[in-house]
Parts: C-alpha cells; sequence; structure tokens
C-alpha cells in the first residue's frame, strides 16, 4: 500500500507529466485561460488516462510480449487508444449528456494527446504491475489537473496586469509557464524524506 | 519474414477489433438530433453573442424546437428574416419584429465633464467602476474604457473623446453592450424613433450641471411639451415611454440643455 501511495505522491508531484516531463504541454498553453476550463479538461484527462492504462497494459502484456512485438507499442497504443476515446465520447454522448455536455469538447482534443500515450508507454518501460499502472496514471492525471489549475489562476491574474508590451501575451505565459515548473522542483526530496 | 508477418497481423486483427467496436457502438449508440434544430440554427446569424438569453445560436434553436411557446423573436441580429425563416421550419408564425440599436444615455466626452482624478488601473470599465465610482466627476455616465465596445461582436462601438459611440449601420440590437455596461448606461431602443435622451444622472439639476455641461438638469420642460404624455420624470432624469411617443420631436427642441438627441 505504502509503495502504490509512493507511486501516486511520486507522479503527482516531482515527476509531474506537464511540468516536469513537459509532455501535454499544448492543452497546458491552450486550455488554460480559465479555470473552469481547465478544470473540465483536466477531468477529462484523468478519466482518458485512467481509462487507456486499463485497456494498454493488458494488451502489452498479453498481446504484444508473448508474440515479441513490445516495439509495436507506440503504433498499437496510439491505435487503441484514438478508438477507446472515440467509444467513450459515444458512450457520454447517449447515457451521460450532461457530463458530455461539459467534457464533450475536450474529448477529440485528448485522442492524440501525448500525456495520455506517455503514461501508458511509463507504465510499459517502469515494468509496473497492473495496479502500479493504475496508480501511475491516476497521479498523472491529478498532476495534469493541479499543473493546470495553478497554472490557469496564475494566468488569470498576468493578463489583468500590464506587461511590457515586448512580452505582452504568450511569451509572458511561457515566462509564467518555466516560473512555475521550476517551483515544482521544490518538491524533489520531499517523498524521499517522507517514506525514507 | 515470420516476425513481420505476426507483427502485420497482430495490428490488423486489433485495428479490425477496435473499428468494429466503434462502428456497432455509433449504430447502437446512436443519439437522434431533431434534424429541425440544426436548420433552425442555420437561419439565426451565428454570431453567439447571447443577445437572446440562451448560450448562444446553437442553445437558442434546441430552446425553440423544445419549447413550442418560446418567443421567436429575441434574436434580435436576426431580425425580422431569421423570425420568418424559423417560423417556416417550426410551423408557427413569428410575431412582430422591432429592429432596436444600442444607445449611449450618455454625451459627457472630454469636452463637457471633467475628471475628478487620474486612473491608472485596469483598462476596463468594470475595473474603473470600482475605483469611486469612476474616475469622471458624474458617476452615472459612460466611463469611457470600452467594455462594451471589447464585447461588440460587430465591432460597431468605438470609444472617441472619453465616451463610446455606437455606428447604428452596423449595430445589430443584440445588446451584448447593454449588459456588460457597469453603469447601465446604454439602452436598446426601436430603430424608428429619433428621440433619445442622451444622459443617466439621477442627480438635481443645480449638482448636475457643476459636474457635466450636458446633462440632464430634470427640469421637466420635455414632459410639459410633449403631447402624447409620453415622457415622465424620476429620479430627476426624463425617460421617454416609445410605446406613446409618435416621434415628433417636440421635446427635442425643448430641451434647455440639448440632451435629447436623434
Amino acid at each position: 500500500m505504502k509503495e502504490l501511495i509512493v507511486i501516486l505522491l511520486t507522479t503527482v508531484f516531482i515527476n509531474n507529466y506537464v511540468l516536469q516531463q513537459f509532455l501535454g504541454i499544448c492543452p497546458f498553453l491552450g486550455v488554460s485561460k480559465k479555470v473552469d476550463q481547465a478544470t473540465g479538461m483536466s477531468a477529462a484527462v484523468i478519466f482518458v488516462m485512467l481509462m487507456a492504462t486499463a485497456v494498454t497494459w493488458p494488451i502489452q502484456n498479453f498481446v504484444l510480449n508473448p508474440n515479441g512485438l513490445g516495439y509495436m507499442q507506440t503504433i498499437v497504443f496510439i491505435l487503441v487508444i484514438a478508438s477507446l476515446v472515440q467509444l467513450v465520447e459515444i458512450v457520454l454522448k447517449k447515457y451521460i449528456p450532461a457530463l458530455h455536455a461539459s467534457l464533450g469538447v475536450y474529448l477529440p482534443l485528448i485522442t492524440t494527446n501525448c500525456a495520455v500515450l506517455g503514461v501508458c508507454i511509463s507504465n510499459i518501460d517502469s515494468e509496473y504491475t497492473f495496479i502500479q499502472a493504475i496508480f501511475n496514471s491516476l497521479g498523472a492525471g491529478i498532476g495534469f489537473l493541479l499543473a493546470m489549475v495553478l497554472f490557469a489562476g496564475v494566468r488569470s491574474r498576468v493578463e489583468e496586469n500590464n506587461a511590457p508590451a515586448s512580452i505582452k501575451g504568450l511569451p509572458i505565459t511561457l515566462i509564467s509557464a518555466a516560473i512555475l515548473s521550476v517551483s515544482f522542483f521544490g518538491f524533489a526530496g520531499v517523498i524521499d524524506n517522507i517514506f525514507g | 519474414m515470420n516476425v513481420i508477418v505476426i507483427a502485420i497481423i497482430v495490428v490488423t486483427i486489433i485495428g479490425i477489433l477496435c473499428a468494429a467496436m466503434l462502428s456497432v457502438a455509433s449504430k447502437v449508440m446512436a443519439v437522434e438530433v431533431d434534424e429541425r434544430v440544426p436548420k433552425v440554427t442555420a437561419c439565426l446569424p451565428g454570431a453567439n453573442c447571447g443577445g437572446c438569453g440562451f448560450p448562444g445560436c446553437e442553445g437558442y434553436a434546441a430552446a425553440l424546437v423544445e419549447d413550442p411557446d418560446l418567443d421567436l423573436t429575441l434574436c434580435a441580429p436576426g431580425g425580422a428574416a431569421a423570425v420568418a425563416a424559423m417560423g417556416e421550419i417550426l410551423g408557427r408564425s413569428g410575431g412582430e419584429m422591432v429592429k432596436k440599436f444600442a444607445v449611449i444615455q450618455c454625451t459627457g466626452d472630454c469636452n463637457t465633464t471633467g475628471n475628478k482624478m487620474e486612473y491608472k488601473g485596469i483598462d476596463s470599465c468594470a475595473g474603473g467602476k470600482l475605483m469611486f465610482g469612476g474616475a469622471g466627476e458624474c458617476t452615472y455616465g459612460c466611463l469611457g474604457l470600452g467594455d462594451c465596445a471589447a464585447v461588440c461582436p460587430e465591432n460597431a462601438i468605438c470609444i472617441e473623446n472619453g465616451i463610446a459611440h455606437v455606428d447604428t449601420r452596423v449595430c445589430t440590437g443584440c445588446g451584448a453592450c447593454a449588459k456588460v455596461c457597469p453603469n447601465n448606461v446604454i439602452a436598446l431602443v426601436p430603430e424608428k424613433f429619433n428621440v433619445k435622451i442622451a444622459c443617466s444622472n439621477k442627480d438635481k439639476g443645480a449638482a448636475v450641471r457643476k459636474k457635466c455641461k450636458a446633462g440632464c438638469i430634470g427640469c421637466g420642460m420635455c414632459m410639459k411639451k410633449c403631447p402624447e404624455g409620453a415622457i415622465t420624470l424620476k429620479d430627476n432624469l426624463a425617460s421617454i415611454d416609445y410605446s406613446k411617443c409618435t416621434n415628433c420631436g417636440t421635446c427635442k427642441e425643448s430641451c434647455p440643455v440639448k440632451c435629447i438627441i436623434g
């Protein structure tokens, strides 16, 4: 149990997929203008990451590895994740229209999100068991949510202030993203010291 | 050779499985969308201004299809043409559409009124209003920081000489500006009338006069002169009841401060 908590906290804070591994930067910059949009996108990402891990881990370990096809993981995972997201969208539209209305816009964006693919591949590379892989992807999703919501808050503050004309807009956004990323280095070592 | 064949077979099988799953799911779980919704949406202008009170044009179209008693005339930018086209699709008659314009009920520009301080805060009316009711002497009038211009989907509003101006050739009367103005200076007036009260100040005449040369002093001259009794004086400010107004223009001539404009 302790091991699972360590995995969860490590992926949320230390190996944060957005701020430390630089995956999923596209939605991080694109959908972080408002806090509610950022939350909706992150909720969709958490959901899809968990689903994708639950599907890709068995495929890797029961289909690809026994046939010596480990090197095909990227292509197969993209194929599977893309169809999975489409399926989820169809199911949501039919049975939970309210959730579809709030997540629906973001689901197609996630189809080709590199953070989702990155989590699936890193689960395999780290040789996690199924339960560990699920916790790792949950941590990745929560880390994504944390980064998105924090950055959306930072961004709304930045936009209300008078930045110098030369760095107004995207440059100041990138600078604040960099500072936020650096601030997450502060977590390195914390988990090790807590759990020894 | 063998390895390639296995790879091709495995990936093909996975692909076929995914495709089969998706095509079955899309058939089994197909959601029936009322085909009138996209048709009605096509009749609307697509500016997504929100003037009707629904989230965007598609929201209004969906609500119209769902609720047969909903007013067809809520879309000001679409005008009478949209009402007629939507009525045809939905099989019910529209009702009369009155085209309206946004009117800035303030003429206090830099020449007629001054500032009580120099404002260097957030560049928006909502922000400026928080600072002692705005930088201008008059706390009722146009702040001139352009929230209405920023929100206007047609770019019909510009800020000139410290006050907003509406280009009536472009304005569709959607009312987005009226919603965003923190002083409620903007009113929607039917197109055919060319008498509008151009002041929002509710102070007594002498106080208005000290702050702004263009303000309504609440003298009541227009109310006395109006042959239809369409003008009333409330809180030291004249207001026109457009359901009674005949557009005669008597009030415009009678106003001593030229506060009724066309």
